[in-house]
């Protein structure tokens, strides 16, 4: 592995500090499942390699119903897998952490990570957009909330500055009565990238949809709002005509690429599939199906 | 500049010299000259070196060695039993054909022991699920999931228990 200095502060501020000295040439290594990955595939080659690992209040993580869920920058996918709250609450959530990688990766790998990196194909990046959730970051400047559906720029790209560090994940609460599912398309069943991601949230109120959320992945330069599917299922009841309505929007809203794992073409044919099962699995999900 | 690093692997207290970008895998195969654990892919996709670190299975090649300061560290060499036998893993994927070219093994062996240590009766689904982090070019692996059932029959060997023979 190409040579690098490490630190391992004791504190937030001196992160941030070390951040901000070294400007862009320092690299935080949390799970380091992405960082690593990079440095050993030279895609990544950083000078200074920050672990923040023994920080103290990273790893916390609080749920409860009414409240929603917050959990620190150092959580894992596996703690928020095997999570028995978050399993209710947030199925969809599991749904993603529980595809990421494998055991063995989800054991080191941080769900901060995986926002960091901002790949386009993230898993849990669709789940917690659908669910309202923003990101908590610290920097020289203070603490700032952003919300996780504005947090991605393009591509490997966040609003995050150089010297700031993601530190909380804050997830509003579920509403009564909602459903929520993320689906993965992978050419493969595990140790697989998402060649195409959907996550649906549906608030149900007497079995009319109140409001539906459809964030799709891997399909344009970032995570993105289906806005026009959403609006065909607003209001109305989730007939077979309806769903089928909004994933073939879904699909038509949707900008993937051709590359190494899957044509556009098909991509968006699988936009338009895992769209109308998202939906249905949210639905069933809600209890009113 | 290397740091000293104080490591429990297979119950056995190690001081080791390493430089921050040195693997667990390096470090382990290297200074601990311990060479059970296997390179594979080195960037997390093989499970060829996975190990278990305080109770928890990884890919060895995706954890600095410096990060295992502090730390337990089972590999392969510590699946021997107390009384020197194999686990009951070790003797099923031998007796059942799970072995091959061998390359899969080591890292097959701590995936399915980390599952069977936290599960110590998995469903077929759950065996499944637990190893899906390990590829084997040889066996198609269907000996190696008959071995783990067969395995599961046996008695379980808790972390403790190890010791290197």
């Amino acid at each position: 592995m190409k040579r690098f200095e490490y630190f391992e502060p004791q504190t937030l501020a001196e992160v941030v500090d070390l951040l901000g000295q070294y400007n862009g040439k320092a690299n935080i290594l949390a799970g380091g499942t992405d960082l690593l990955v990079e440095i050993k595939e030279h895609l990544r080659s950083p000078d200074y390699v920050i672990n923040i690992k023994k920080i103290p209040d990273l790893d916390h993580l609080v749920i409860d119903a009414n409240i929603g869920l917050r959990f620190g920058a150092l959580v894992t996918m596996r703690e928020i897998e095997t999570h028995l709250l978050v399993q209710s609450l947030y199925p969809d959530l599991i749904d993603a952490a529980q595809q990421v990688g494998s055991i063995q990766i989800r054991n080191r790998a941080t769900v901060a990570g995986n926002i960091c990196r901002a790949s386009p194909s993230a898993d849990t990046l669709p789940p917690l957009i659908a669910n309202g959730a923003s990101v908590r970051l610290a920097g020289r400047r203070g603490e700032r909330d952003v919300l996780m559906e504005a947090f991605f720029t393009g591509p490997g790209k966040t609003v995050r500055e150089v010297d700031e560090v993601l530190t909380e994940i804050i997830v509003p609460a579920p509403a009564a009565n909602s459903g929520r599912m993320y689906i993965k398309h992978g050419r493969r069943k595990a140790m697989e990238l998402a060649t195409v991601g959907v996550s649906v949230v549906l608030d149900l109120d007497d079995d009319i949809c109140q409001r539906a959320v459809i964030v799709l992945g891997a399909v344009a330069p970032t995570p993105i709002r289906a806005r026009e599917a959403e609006a065909v299922l607003t209001g109305q009841r989730l007939t077979d005509e309806v769903i089928v309505r909004a994933a073939e929007t879904a699909m038509n809203e949707s900008r993937p690429i051709s590359d190494v794992r899957s044509s556009a073409a098909y991509r968006r044919e699988m936009v338009r599939v895992q769209t109308a099962r998202a939906i249905r699995g949210a639905y069933q999900r809600s209890g009113q199906a | 500049m290397k740091r000293v690093i104080s490591v429990s692997i297979n119950g056995d207290l190690h001081e080791l010299a390493v430089e921050p970008f040195r693997s667990l895998l390096d470090v382990l195969r290297g200074e601990a000259g311990l060479t059970g654990t296997k390179k594979g892919c080195d960037v997390g996709d093989c499970g060829a070196c996975t190990v278990i670190l305080d109770g928890k299975p990884v890919n060895a090649c995706l954890v600095l060695a410096i990060e295992a300061d502090g730390s337990e560290v089972t590999t392969v060499e510590g699946l021997v039993t107390s009384d020197g036998s194999l686990d009951p893993l070790q003797e099923n994927f031998l007796k059942l054909g799970a072995v091959q070219c061998g390359f899969c093994t080591p890292g097959l062996l701590m995936a399915a022991r980390a599952l069977l240590n936290e599960n110590p009766n998995p469903t077929e689904a759950e065996i499944r699920f637990g190893i899906a982090g390990n590829i084997c070019r040889c066996t198609g692996y269907t000996k190696v999931f008959n071995a783990i059932m067969a395995a599961t029959k046996a008695t379980a060997v808790t972390e403790g228990e190890v010791s290197n023979g």
